[in-house]
């Protein structure tokens, strides 16, 4: 079905190699490169990959050494949930000025940090350098070596210079950075039976979800990082005995760490949908090599999937056979969306994300049915043309694709940072229908034009 | 547990906690959005463009567009030439602008690129089409806020477009400032009450408040035309509103094609929208509109049926500077008592301005440039208020000290009625007093014991 806006809109030639499609012969999707100069690229920087990390953890203090706006729109914008200290839902930031820039910048940040150190008494440091910093040539290293010593705390640079790279970047900076706390604390009381768990960070309470169930199969969660993170938990992760990563690029590298360093080993999970959820716990359970175990958790999954599964199917009833796009920022979310869309009778025909690799994109090729469109690091006239071309009823996405999916009268699933529910876990993927549902079912739609038309055009039911 | 605030202050020189204020280029693109057919560019790296579309649109609820030079290590070494001339090339080949309004940030300032220079080489380059125009400004982070920003923009626009052809048009040039879509709007609807023809510039309504109409439409219907900003020039006179926004391009027109620049403030109020239409009178046919002095009449009995609650209610109000002004000196018509006025934003005007205003009245009110929500919570923490007026970023300070708290300004990213109800003129006036009487009654209801709970209010 081709609509008159989606022909009149076309593909920028440069980018014709980032776009593929599941089933097709054709060169492996273009990606892990530099957007290109011009293109409205929903991707963003080094910075923001090491604040959405970092930030998390709550017993922290957080500054951004930089001018006002990367510190202003990075302020409490997630729903990272703490149980405890808000700290880091403050904005502190250097706020630096014209003669700042010019004589620089290293005076002002040791005494912000001197004063924040005071009032606030935290656990840690961290201090993220803008774009700028790596400019003018702050060393910002020496300043927080400075105030180390003075505090006797640890005061951690974070290299997040946002033109560095991408937000995959921005993750390995807030790798090295996290990883100077591990294995400065005591470990003595960790069980035998005990992991991490790296890469999610409590959106709308996750981590909670997920700690929930492993503390149900007697399973000691020594670290979350970061989600509801503290300081103190990070620094003694290193005496867990297994590492569940989630979200490919983010924590991963720390993961390698880890395993060379502490000989600890990880398991690349997910925690969306039925799947990807029971996978990870049977994984914990057959690397813990109890029989027991094992049957312990056969019985949690049995167990939370009964008690989910009737109103699951009555969605998937009314969902059968609807039509999803994905575009997400990691490909392991992707996977698990593919799959979670398919549990409720969704095909997903469009994916894409902004920084997959190429062996994701090859694994989303081989997953997908034939026929869905893949992309990488899409901009926003693309993904229109592409939902009305295969007529989707439903956007998944974040902050900056809702009021597109919208307008195009498409129901929209935001699956990011700014998500509202909980959709991690058994419980998470009941929430997810729900959410889903209810964005696709909404009479909303049927005041809008796409939808309208539809009803107009569509052979009636009860007309035999 | 959000209150990491304590009472005693300390002076701060080196630390910025909570900020009332963004940077400058998120309002450099507020402003290009604006214009019909504009595709609004970042030069620097793709971080910051991410940043302000997903500000905005978190703030207007609407797609927002913008293109970037994605720098990379490279280009801060060598600087951005190469990718704002790939840019240019890339942004009209396949997403077609009438123009693309260029703002640099905080990178490609420090660097230093010499954006005029560029742009002329990628004309000659012919990366440019025949007939298209890019524009520019500057917009370093490290100077002034997203309100510099915007009339940088705004000034530019001008520089470049406005043009005088020497035939006097029967129009009148309005800057409105760094308003909502919605208050472009009203203010259009007041020119057009008083028979006034009316160049807006910038006009985002029906650009970020757009009809759901099943469509994506990268450039929506809205937005100053290109001829019409062009005409400006011919103009009969300008009125800009809002000192900090406003008044710098409307004399920068003033100097560069000799329109007449009326200086006005934001016209939030009785007082401040008398005189914006008064000033618009006197380019009216008939000098009045029938419709508006009803307004003006139902707005003034509103306040005289709800005075008693306002009274000498204190007030703290946070803000962009041009709101802040209006939004006090509405207080005081109210009858109550704005005793903290603070912006994040530099320039003496602010201080100096509410100074006039509230010290023959309120004396010991706290007036700030350049502060943060922390110093105001801290004020208010040793000296408490009955109403909070601020944008977003008030609602931690509001439930914390359990203020009933009203959104005003930019950004505003948990409510939804800026989207749609202007704040400015009569019926703005009206809008905001619904907004600020509730919100008192609302904490009255939640909180009183029983016996003072009352049906009637
Ligand atoms: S670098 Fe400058 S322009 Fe970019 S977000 Fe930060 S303050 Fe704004
Ligand atoms: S200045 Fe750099 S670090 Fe800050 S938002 Fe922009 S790209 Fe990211």
């Amino acid at each position: 079905m081709n609509s008159p806006a989606a022909a009149s809109i076309s593909i920028l030639p440069d980018r014709r190699d980032s776009i593929a499609r599941a089933g097709e012969a054709g060169n492996a999707v273009a990606c892990d490169r530099g957007s290109l100069a011009g293109s409205v690229t929903q991707r963003a920087c080094a910075f923001c990959g090491s604040r959405v990390v970092l930030y998390p953890i709550a017993d922290a203090l957080h500054l951004v050494h930089g001018p006002i706006g990367c510190a202003a729109y990075t302020w409490d914008i997630r729903g990272a949930q703490s149980s405890g200290p808000q700290l880091f839902r403050n904005s502190f930031s250097t706020d630096l000025q014209e003669m700042d820039v010019i004589y620089g910048g290293e005076k002002k940040l040791g005494r912000a940090l001197r004063e924040l150190i005071r009032r606030h008494q935290p656990k840690a440091a961290f201090v993220y350098s803008t774009c700028i910093v790596g400019l003018i040539g702050d060393d910002v290293s020496a300043v927080c070596r400075e105030l180390s010593a003075e505090f006797s705390i640890p005061v951690i640079p974070v290299a997040s210079e946002g033109f560095k790279g991408t937000k995959k970047d921005g993750y390995q900076a807030a790798c090295d950075a996290a990883y100077r706390l591990v294995g400065t604390g005591d470990t003595r009381d960790i069980s035998d039976r005990s992991i991490n768990l790296l890469g999610d960070f409590n959106i709308a309470g996750e981590s909670w979800i997920i700690r929930g169930y492993f503390e149900r199969l007697g399973i000691q969660v020594v670290a979350t990082l970061t989600g509801d993170g503290r300081v103190d938990d990070i620094r003694r992760c290193h005496g867990a005995k297994l590492n569940l990563v989630q979200c490919s690029g983010s924590m991963t590298s720390l993961a390698k760490r880890l395993e060379r360093d502490h000989g600890i080993p990880f398991q690349r999970v997910s925690f969306f949908g039925i799947e990807d959820m029971s996978a990870a716990l049977y994984g914990v359970a057959t690397f813990f090599e109890d029989p027991l175990l094992r049957e312990k958790t056969s019985e949690l999954v049995r167990e939370e999937i009964e008690r989910l599964m009737p109103e699951l199917r009555e969605i998937r009833t009314a969902l059968e056979g609807k039509k999803a796009a994905v575009y997400v920022g990691g490909a392991f979310k992707a996977f698990s969306l593919v799959r979670a869309l398919r549990t409720i009778g969704m095909r997903t025909a469009i994916v894409g994300t902004q920084t997959g690799d190429r062996d994701d994109y090859d694994q989303l090729r081989a997953m997908c049915e034939p026929g869905t469109l893949i992309v990488d690091d899409s901009n926003p006239l693309e993904l229109a043309k592409f939902c009305l071309e295969q007529d989707v009823d439903l956007f998944i996405g974040g902050v900056k694709e809702r009021p597109i999916a919208y307008k195009l009268g498409i129901g929209f699933c935001d699956h990011n940072h700014e998500r509202k529910e909980a959709l991690a876990g058994y419980v998470g993927m009941l929430n997810f229908a729900r959410e889903v549902y209810a964005s696709v079912m909404s009479p909303v739609w049927n005041y809008t034009p796409r939808r309208a038309l539809r009803l107009r055009t569509a052979p009636r039911e009860n007309e035999e | 547990m959000l209150n990491g605030t304590t009472a005693e202050i300390a002076e701060r020189k080196a630390l910025r906690i909570n900020a009332a204020k963004t940077c400058q280029p998120i309002g450099a693109m507020y402003a290009s959005l604006g214009i019909h057919g504009c595709m609004p560019h970042s030069h620097g790296s793709q971080g910051c463009c991410s940043y302000h579309r997903s500000h905005l649109t978190r703030h207007f609820k609407e797609p927002v567009i913008a293109t970037t030079s994605s720098f990379t290590e490279g280009a801060s070494v060598f600087g951005g030439l190469a990718n704002l001339t790939q840019a240019l090339r890339n942004i009209f080949t396949i997403y077609n602008p009438d123009i693309v309004a260029v703002h640099t940030t905080c990178l490609s300032e420090v660097i230093g690129d010499d954006i005029p220079t560029i742009v002329k080489r990628a004309r000659e380059e012919g990366a440019i089409p025949e007939g298209k125009l890019v524009i520019h400004t500057n917009t370093p982070s490290f100077v002034g806020s997203h309100v510099t920003g915007f009339s940088n923009m705004v000034a530019s626009i001008i520089k470049y477009l406005a043009e005088k052809t020497g035939e006097a048009r029967n129009q009148v040039n309005v800057i409105p400032g760094f308003v909502e879509p919605a208050d472009m709007r009203e203010i259009k609807r007041i020119c057009a009450l008083l028979g006034v023809p009316a160049v807006v510039l910038p006009d985002t309504s029906a650009v970020l408040d757009g009809p759901l109409d099943g469509e994506y439409q990268m450039y929506p219907k809205g937005g100053t035309t290109i001829p019409a900003i062009k005409s400006m020039g011919d103009s009969l006179a300008t009125f800009a509103l809002g000192h900090f926004a406003s008044h710098g391009p409307a004399v920068s027109l003033e100097v560069k094609h000799q329109v007449p620049a009326g200086l006005l403030e934001l016209p939030i109020g009785v007082a401040a929208t008398d005189a914006f239409v008064q000033a618009l009178r006197a380019y009216s046919p008939s000098g009045v509109a029938e419709e508006l002095e009803t307004e003006r009449g139902r707005l003034v009995d509103m306040m005289s049926d709800m005075q008693q609650y306002f009274h000498e209610k204190r007030v703290a109000v946070a803000g962009d500077p041009d709101h802040v002004i209006a939004l006090v000196q509405f207080l005081l018509e109210l009858g109550a008592k704005p005793v903290y006025a603070i912006t994040g934003s530099r320039g003496n005007h602010f201080e100096t301005r509410l100074h006039e205003i509230l010290d023959p009245v309120v004396p010991d009110a706290i007036i700030k440039q350049s502060a943060d929500f922390f110093e105001l919570h801290q004020w208010i923490k040793n000296g408490p208020v009955d109403l909070l007026v601020a944008n977003t970023y008030g609602k931690h300070i509001a439930r914390v000290e359990n203020i009933p708290f009203v959104r005003v300004g930019f950004p505003i990213l948990d409510r939804v009625g800026h989207r749609f109800y202007p704040t400015v003129g009569y019926a703005g006036a009206i809008r905001l007093i619904d907004l600020m009487v509730n919100a008192l009654f609302d904490k009255k209801d939640r909180e009183c014991p029983e016996e003072w709970f009352e049906l009637v209010m």
